[in-house]
């Protein structure tokens, strides 16, 4: 147990994540997986308090997605260890005071990045109308028969102002193959992503941090 | 009166000549202004002298009868709402005033103008030897001009970055407050004991009037920072700190006032009642709260049940608003977190009950009453200025002044080293600047101090002349140097874009993304019960508060509802597509997005004959009988409802021209199409809207009639489309749903058209075709008797969604 933890904290320096904080995940990996060295979809499925998330696929989904490990594999996996599950983690960490401007411009990228990720389920780079279709259909599922149909008009009144605001002109003929990253950034400019997509948790400086632990 | 001219000094020292010609041009605006009530206030004497006249007249012929009175004056009888309309006119005309002169408006804010205008108008009352109004008068002040402003900043206030923030408010709110107001009561009480060997009047004053003059004076006040900062357009974050500031503290200032007043008459302070005094602060700020909440719920609860009386929903906002208010000022709770909880309460809610007149209603009307209310706030501020009785005392002011800003940087600053370790958002040096520098004091200090009682407070008039003199610091010199301030430090602007749809998609799947992640994480973060609240909200809240079908309605659907209906109602008013006001002419339509489809026939389709004159004058004849016949129908008028008479307005007329127009066009457009090919499906609702919800490329033009019968994909063909498509979708008719076999009919319809295209090339006789489209013409009928109803009820409908289903692929 030791040796792994020094192993991934060792890995982790420069995310920024401090030592209790992976100490409190791995307790709660640990009591995910039934202390097993890795955790496996149907774990994360059965955590109670997901059941109501409308997104719960997409999130379950995107700790086996091999993108969100920073490496330059395509694909998902069947199962991760706790390495790749911290790997996760750190796209929500939060800036702090010291971060410069150009970290937290890499930063945004990495958690638009990951966002990207989730909605790209093919893999391919864009985001394409029936894959955005697909999210806003999840994000409405809970609100049984009007979301199918809302969702489509939602997605296409969507697409089309992504389209729109990224390329003005186009000619009847042309084809909107879908979301590239770059306009993925570029509508979702306004958001600022770096400081709000984040978890408390994962805050250094933060007392907050004692009720992870006494929850996990 | 010497301390009169003394309290001016501020205002007055060191006027450049730029200055002085500022000040001319004021007085030309105030000449303006007092012409239109000077000149109505002069009309009764004249008419007074001729009445006189007569009198005496029918006095020599008669005698013993005393004549009839023909023209009687009695200005008595009017007199008190009478000058209260005068007030009010001269506030108007001043903000019109302020607003037609060039460039002004960019250097003095209007808050310092009218201040001015005040200032002018008390010193011609005076000069004229009248005595002044108590225009000020604390009854007046809280009870009339307050509320309204509050109500408004509740209403629309902000929630999620006040929620998001609201620890950093509390706490500038509440220590900030009782820092500022021990700290300048105490050191006040230090500066008026020094000098011994020259006693003073100010060695007289003991530590609780100080202390109570510190808890008057540390307050911002919502008026005068809401003056301010809604012309520098700071960003949202820096707005929802100072202003949500300025409104929560008020609980602090109303206990402490309280506390200490009763204090000072006893003299002494034991532990127990600085025990009382917090107990005292929970109670009031709480029971504020507690009591804007149930007046939000009984509001919501009412409005769950307005769909037949619309014309009297806003009325149940104000009014319960109002009492809400009233209520907690019974007991001495704090009136301002009333309304505030009230309004923000209330407003989700009642948002979703009341049609959409009655929304614009309730914004105008409250936009109009705070803006009044501010107004005459200032102006008064300045005719009391010049009324009130007057003590200056150098040492007492400057002292008061140098600490207000002294106390407000410290506590600012050392406020927000603590708060930083806990936010994640860092307050810059920047930002400490802005929230120390928007520190407004205003009218709200002023009417406490007037509050107080002379016997009880030797000092009364030298706490007012401070005040004021305060107030005037704040808000002119301030005010003034705000601006350029925030320019100089390049302090982030507020975003005037709105929010794009794309952005309400990505906010609520981050909200969903985070939850999730906390539950992964097994930590029950703020993430987790604000979910769990919004769960609780959807369950069983809005259930009994909001009346049918909208309580169902995610937050997501609703907000695209409202974005298409603003759309639409842009489109129409900016002249039915001809004119957006988008900036950028975009070419992209729903096309462009869609997955292709195999390229249907062109060759063929250019062989087609055109549709002849004759065709299209007798659709345009079926048209017209059809609109005559629904405007006789709906002409039936009825003083308590908005929505059976929409003729009634210029805006639904407008509406149904254009309609009109662009139906038809569209009409023949689309029998052209359908008559000549087999063309890919005809516009469905949803590619209508998603254009319309990119708000560009709806030109129209009209060489589409010639090229009309082009195959798509063409833009042109489309683009007139959606104008007439659009608006029977975007609406929602509570009252009369479209008849099932309509929808039918015209759901086949459409479907005949996609098998044709479907089944490749099927050519049909042009006249054969005029049977399915004729019975169209009656939809389209009632579809825009939905359409102008939709504009006063806005709200999901279930067909709209059934039109979608054919068409998507």
């Amino acid at each position: 147990y030791d040796t792994f933890m020094t192993v991934s904290c060792h890995s982790y320096v420069d995310t920024s994540i401090s030592l209790e904080q992976i100490e409190n995940l791995h307790k709660r990996f640990q009591r995910l997986s039934d202390n097993e060295e890795t955790i496996s979809r149907k774990h994360l499925d059965s955590i109670p308090s997901l059941d109501n998330n409308p997104i719960k696929k997409q999130i379950i989904e995107a700790f086996f997605d091999k993108r969100n490990q920073h490496q330059d594999e395509v694909g998902s996996c069947e199962e991760i260890g706790f390495e790749q599950f911290l790997m996760v983690m750190s796209h929500f960490r939060p800036p702090s005071l010291k971060t410069t401007e150009e970290e937290k411009e890499a930063m945004r990228k990495e958690k638009l990045r990951f966002l990207f990720n989730m909605h790209d389920t093919g893999n391919d780079g864009t985001i394409t109308l029936v894959e955005y279709r697909k999210v806003v259909e999840e994000l409405l599922s809970k609100s049984g028969d009007i979301g199918q149909e809302a969702a489509k008009a939602i997605a296409d009144a969507a697409m089309l102002e992504v389209a729109s605001t990224n390329v003005p002109h186009m000619d009847p003929d042309d084809f909107y193959e879908g979301i590239t990253f770059e306009h993925f950034e570029q509508i979702l400019k306004g958001l600022e992503m770096e400081t709000r997509m984040y978890i408390r948790f994962l805050d250094v400086e933060t007392p907050t941090l004692r009720c992870g632990k006494s929850t996990s | 009166m010497p301390s009169r001219t003394g309290s001016h000094s501020p205002a007055g020292t060191g006027k450049s000549l730029p200055e002085r010609g500022l000040l001319l041009l004021m007085v030309l605006v105030l000449l303006e202004g007092s012409v239109l009530p000077l000149g109505a206030a002069s009309s009764p004497d004249i008419s007074h002298q001729k009445n006189v006249d007569n009198h005496k007249v029918e006095h020599e012929k008669n005698y013993t009868k005393k004549a009839f009175p023909v023209l009687d004056l009695d200005y008595h009888h009017i007199q008190t709402p009478f000058e209260i309309s005068l007030w009010v006119l001269l506030a108007s005309v001043m903000k019109l005033g302020f607003h037609m002169i060039p460039r002004l408006p960019g250097i003095v804010p209007e808050s310092c103008l009218l201040i001015t205008v005040g200032l002018l108008v008390g010193g011609l009352i005076k000069l004229a030897g009248e005595k002044v109004p108590p225009v000020l008068d604390s009854q007046l002040f809280f009870l009339c001009l307050l509320p309204p402003i509050i109500l408004d900043a509740g209403y629309f206030l902000p929630i999620r970055p006040f929620m998001e923030n609201l620890g950093t408010i509390l706490m500038f709110a509440v220590v900030g407050t009782l820092w500022n107001a021990f700290f300048i009561g105490g050191l006040l009480y230090a500066v008026c004991q020094i000098q011994p060997a020259n006693p003073s009047e100010l060695h007289q004053l003991e530590i609780l009037p100080c202390l109570l003059f510190g808890s008057i004076i540390s307050a911002v006040d919502p008026v005068a920072v809401l003056a301010v900062f809604e012309e520098i357009h700071i960003n949202e974050l820096l707005h929802i700190l100072v202003f949500g500031e300025s409104l929560l503290n008020d609980a602090v200032t109303v206990v402490l006032y309280h506390l200490f007043e009763e204090y000072s008459a006893a003299g002494t302070v034991t532990v127990l009642d600085g025990f009382l005094g917090i107990i005292s602060f929970l109670v009031v700020s709480l029971g504020g709260i507690l009591v804007g909440a149930i007046y939000g719920i009984l509001t919501a609860f009412t409005s769950r049940f307005t769909s037949h009386t619309r014309v009297i929903e806003p009325l149940f906002v104000f009014v319960y608003s109002y009492m809400a208010y009233l209520s907690a000022e019974m007991f001495h709770l704090s009136g301002i977190m009333a309304l505030i909880a009230c309004g923000a309460v209330m407003r989700p809610y009642v948002e979703a009950n009341i049609s959409h007149k009655s929304h614009t209603t309730i914004k105008y009307f409250l936009k109009m009453w705070s803006s009044v209310s501010e107004t005459l706030i200032f102006i008064f501020l300045g005719v009391a200025t010049v009324d009130g009785p007057h003590h200056w005392n150098w040492t007492f002011v400057t002292v008061t002044v140098i600490l207000c800003l002294v106390s407000r940087v410290i506590g600012v600053v050392g406020l927000t080293c603590v708060i930083n370790k806990f936010r994640i958002v860092k307050l810059t040096t920047k930002d400490q600047f802005i929230v120390a520098y928007g520190g407004m004091r205003g009218a709200i200090a002023f009417s406490l101090g007037f509050l107080l009682k002379k016997e009880q407070f030797p000092m009364r008039e030298m706490f007012l002349t401070a005040i004021i003199t305060v107030i005037f610091f704040t808000v002119f010199v301030q005010g003034m140097t705000i601006k350029p301030l925030v320019e100089l430090l390049a302090v982030k602007k507020k975003q005037e874009a709105k929010r794009s749809i794309n952005e309400e998609i990505h906010t609520q799947f981050l909200d969903h993304l985070l939850t999730g992640i906390e539950d992964i994480c097994g930590h029950y973060g703020h993430h987790h019960w604000k979910d769990k609240l919004n769960r609780f909200n959807k369950k069983y809240v809005k259930k009994c508060l909001i009346a049918g079908e909208r309580s169902k309605e995610p937050q997501l659907i609703a907000f695209y509802h409202k974005m298409e209906m603003k759309q639409a109602i842009d489109l129409v008013e900016s002249g039915g597509g001809v004119n957006l006001p988008s900036a950028v002419p975009s070419t992209v339509s729903m096309q462009n997005i869609q997955p292709k489809k195999p390229p249907p026939a062109k060759p063929v389709e250019k062989a087609l004959p055109k549709m002849t004159k004759g065709r299209e004058e007798e659709i345009r004849q079926i048209l017209r009988s059809n609109l005559q016949k629904t405007r006789q129908r709906l002409r039936s008028y009825n003083r308590h409802t908005l929505v059976a008479d929409p003729y009634e307005d210029g805006f639904s007329e407008l509406l149904i021209k254009k309609q009109k127009m662009i139906e038809l066009e569209k009409k023949i457009q689309h029998m052209n199409n359908y008559l000549t090919v087999p063309a890919a499906p005809p516009d469905s609702p949803t590619m209508c809207r998603a254009r319309l919800a990119s708000g560009r490329g709806t030109d129209f033009k009209p060489a589409q009639q010639q090229r009309g019968n082009k195959i798509s994909p063409d833009p042109q063909a489309y683009s007139s489309k959606p104008a007439a498509d659009r608006v029977p979708t975007i609406q929602v008719d509570l009252a009369s749903p479209q008849s099932p076999d309509s929808v039918n009919l015209m759901d086949e319809f459409r479907r005949a058209d996609q098998q044709e295209e479907d089944q490749g090339l099927m050519m049909k006789p042009p006249s054969g075709q005029s049977g399915p489209n004729r019975p169209r013409e009656e939809d389209r009928g009632r579809e825009q008797q939905k359409m102008t109803r939709c504009l006063s009820d806005p709200g999901p409908s279930a067909d709209e969604e059934e039109e979608d289903e054919p068409f998507l692929p």
